[in-house]
């Protein structure tokens, strides 16, 4: 097994490399990619036409929730699945029947004096986490960020409650049902987002004619549009990433965490 | 893009790579293969490629590897190979 | 030293790319730990992801967020009329690999979860990772394993 393994792999790699020699030189701006020598290509298209199109200065977020809208909703329908494929996996009730969480809500700090200096640390540091991972959300349209990362943060912060207490402190503040409930929520917002074009009488996802619903002008209201989805790709990722922790930490039985 | 700084990442990313497939402390692994994933984030970053880089950062750096450890801890830590 | 010139240092990131990827998918068929090989399966993806990027790259180009003087070109030209002199797209990196890689990354590590969790679910029912401890396992007739 060994051996075949390798040869699969060297036979695989020397036909890639046989092939490296005939791509574009790295970093040529006039690599076929890019957008060739004449011709004019959807990359530079997206480029060019951004500004006047939508107002966004972020290119990135521009292609990724406006002109590539289907393909990001149905990447954020793919990690909805992915979680509640992994609560369908694992989740499972413990033998005694259900059972509340064992702590109330209030619960300070544990009495052990190892993680006192952990607990106030994270206590601290959550909060700015949460702000920062908002910002970035919503800050997605002039810099780096956006839906996925604000998301992604805004998840480990949960997390962080959990890692540095334990679970059922951060499922009292976020529990099993109200993270299913957000990120069903997330993907209805997205979808029903393009479904509200679709009534308007456009194209599926095309945010310009919700210009009525924001007061602005069209290509303002492709501006608000985005802003909109990405809103609901944070939900769904915030909600995703806390219950695939949840789940993998306590087996399923969502009760002591590691 | 600057060059010499593209190498050398490029260099460190393929010998984290083979230490966190060699090591046989599946915790230890763990943690090279977040160094690599950091690395990764600093040569997309270079690149110019600042929303992959952010998303590899949080995502691969900070989420994935508490995903495996948590998996770690609940099965075992050695590995045979 | 010409074939140098030639086929490697103007295409060293395609060649780091190979070799990520043949350590990463070595990786996923000998290895023997299930965790090690979903660390394989890491490394593989990001080498794919690293490719995309690479594509992108342009000499000398700024990051693809637009500079913050553009209303005054737009009220000097007409954008239908001379929408090419506004912003010149050499100057910006390729914005379309980034996007499909960002939605990657994310995938990713959501098919790691379910990737993990069904590891947890093996490990419950045999009590190992193992590779050829399951196998051996499932061939004496395993726990819920019909033979």
């Amino acid at each position: 097994m060994k051996w075949i393994g390798l040869i699969a792999v060297v036979l695989t790699g020397a036909l890639l490399l046989s092939a490296v020699g005939d791509f574009p030189d790295f970093g040529d701006p006039k690599s076929p990619a890019n957008g060739g020598v004449g011709d004019f290509s959807v990359s530079q298209y997206y480029i060019t036409h951004t500004e006047q199109d939508t107002k966004v200065p972020n290119v990135v977020t521009a292609v990724l929730a406006d002109y590539r809208g289907y393909d990001t909703m149905f990447e954020t329908t793919v990690i909805f699945i992915a979680g509640i494929g992994i609560i369908a996996i694992l989740r499972s009730h413990p033998p005694g029947g259900r059972r509340g969480p064992a702590h109330p809500i209030d619960a300070t700090v544990d009495g052990d004096h190892q993680r006192i200096i952990i607990g106030i640390t994270c206590r601290i540091m959550i909060p700015i986490i949460q702000i920062f991972a908002l910002y970035v959300v919503a800050h997605g349209h002039h810099s780096p960020g956006g839906g996925f990362q604000g998301g992604v943060m805004l998840g480990a912060s949960f997390i962080l409650i959990g890692l540095s207490r334990d679970l059922q402190a951060a499922l009292a503040r976020f529990s099993e049902r109200r993270f299913i409930v957000l990120a069903c929520l997330g993907v209805a917002i997205y979808a029903g987002f393009g479904l509200l074009c679709l009534l308007l009488e456009r194209n599926f996802l095309d945010y310009g004619v919700l210009d009525g619903f924001f007061h602005t002008d069209p290509v303002m209201a492709r501006s608000h549009g985005i802003f909109a989805v990405e809103v609901g790709v944070a939900f769904t990722v915030t909600a995703i990433m806390f219950a695939i922790y949840a789940n993998l930490s306590s087996k399923g039985r969502l009760d002591e965490g590691l | 893009m600057i060059v010499a700084f593209d190498i050398i990442i490029l260099i460190f990313l393929v010998i984290t790579a083979v230490i966190s497939l060699r090591v046989r402390d599946l915790l230890g692994a763990t943690m090279v293969l977040s160094i690599y994933s950091f690395l990764m984030c600093l040569l997309w970053a270079e690149m110019g490629a600042v929303d992959v880089a952010f998303t590899e950062a949080a995502v691969g750096a900070g989420v994935s590897t508490v995903f495996l450890i948590a998996t770690i801890y609940h099965t075992r830590r050695h590995s045979s190979d | 030293m010409d074939l140098l010139n030639q086929y490697l240092i103007p295409h060293f990131n395609y060649w780091a790319y190979v070799i990520l990827m043949m350590i990463g998918m070595h990786a996923m068929i000998v290895k023997n730990n299930l965790i090690k090989k979903l660390i394989g399966m890491s490394i593989f993806q990001t080498a794919i992801i690293l490719f995309y990027v690479s594509i992108g790259v342009k000499e000398g180009a700024d990051i693809p967020v637009l500079h913050h003087h553009a209303p005054e070109v737009a009220e000097s030209h007409t954008p239908a009329a001379d929408p090419h002199h506004a912003v010149d797209p050499d100057h910006y990196a390729n914005p379309l690999p980034h996007v499909l890689m960002l939605t990657a990354i994310v995938v990713g590590v959501s098919t790691l979860g379910m990737a993990l969790a069904i590891s947890q679910s093996i490990y419950k029912d045999f009590d190992t990772l193992e590779e050829n401890e399951i196998l051996a396992k499932i061939k004496q007739g395993g726990p819920g394993i019909d033979v």
